[in-house]
């Protein structure tokens, strides 16, 4: 059995193969990588590189998309689907 | 009107009427009036995919980005860092490298930030961004930010969502008249007359997104709005007459008994 880590996706901690790349992350979530942002560790991911980057233990992984808004509603700030710098 | 385009950043554009995607009942109340709208330009917010429900849909699935142009925005960001890492991250979403730049300065009316607008600004525009600031109704902002190398400025016409329509006429005439790029209004319209009035006051275009979504029925407001700015337009180029206190009578004396 291959060992297994832990990590944080969109936030939330979990477990993976310890060879798993961005890509076979992405795969398992059933993501499509059309359109999605991945930031890992606070860096923005190259899509041509999530086959190629191994996740490590601890690693931060962020996948984002596009959904609806224009002007934003003030509950749009505090929504769990927001990610703050600070 | 056939050859009246829109440019905007190399980008061109036959509506002058820009949506945005949120606050609908679902994605299809949402694809049924932004086709009501006839806009081309349709904005989207960037946020965390649902990773423990994958069964929700995504909104792109709804909306061909080939019929439409998505202008992403940095909605819900207070500080210029939060800006910019939007900003990235929708472009490596892999849309476009246009954004509609938002910092904001206050939750309760989320007026901008116009300071840290301008810094967030130059840095994005050195990377190569297409960026179409939300700012302030201040020619002198828009003036900044058209010296930094926006394509565009988006003067709002009165707090987001508040539907209190052109809160400042006046001031939104005179950032039309000094600024030689295009002006979308951007923000506060509340129902047709206001967007037409927009674009009569000389605007290139007008954003809106509650004005539709928060209508009693959204896809009838959508195809108004459709109206109103292409009546305001029209209005605009057809130059209105002057105002004045006393009666011209438009029937000939002549021939009268």
């Amino acid at each position: 059995m291959a060992d297994v880590i832990q990590i944080q996706v969109n936030g939330e901690q979990r477990s993976c193969r310890a060879d798993a790349t961005v890509g076979d992350l992405l795969r398992e979530l059933a993501i499509k990588t059309e359109r999605v942002a991945v930031e890992l560790n606070l860096e923005i991911m190259d899509r041509k590189d999530f086959d190629h980057r191994s996740l490590k233990q601890g690693d931060r992984v962020e996948v984002l998309s596009f959904i609806g808004g224009g002007a934003p509603v003030e509950a749009q700030g505090k929504g769990r689907g927001f990610i703050r710098a600070k | 009107m056939q050859n009246d385009r829109l440019v905007i950043g190399g980008h061109e554009f036959t509506s002058r009427l820009f949506v945005g995607t949120g606050k609908y009942k679902d994605f299809v109340e949402t694809k049924k009036a932004i086709e009501a709208s006839g806009a081309d330009v349709v904005t989207v917010a960037v946020r965390r995919v649902n990773i423990t429900d994958r069964s929700k849909e995504n909104l792109l699935d709804y909306l061909d980005p080939k019929k439409y142009t998505i202008l992403p925005n940095t909605a819900g960001c207070y500080n210029v860092e939060d800006a910019l890492r939007y900003a990235r991250l929708a472009r490596a979403a892999g849309v476009s490298d246009l954004i509609k730049l938002e910092v904001l300065g206050d939750e309760r009316t989320l007026f901008p930030d116009t300071a840290g607008l301008i810094e967030a600004a130059k840095i994005l525009v050195k990377e190569g961004f297409i960026v179409l600031p939300y700012t302030n109704d201040d020619p002198i902002v828009a003036q900044k930010l058209v010296d930094i190398g926006c394509p565009a400025v988006m003067p709002l016409a009165a707090p987001i969502g508040s539907g209190l329509g052109i809160r400042n006429p006046y001031n939104l005439k005179i950032i039309m008249e000094m600024i030689k790029v295009p002006i979308i209004v951007d923000a506060g319209v509340g129902t047709a007359s206001d967007a037409a009035l927009a674009m009569e006051l000389g605007a290139d275009a007008v954003l809106m997104n509650t004005a539709i979504a928060g209508a009693k029925d959204p896809i009838a407001m959508a195809e108004a709005m459709k109206y109103a700015v292409l009546a305001g337009r029209l209005a605009y180029k057809a130059g209105r007459i002057p105002r004045k206190l006393y009666a011209t009578a438009s029937s000939p004396i002549e021939g009268m008994l």
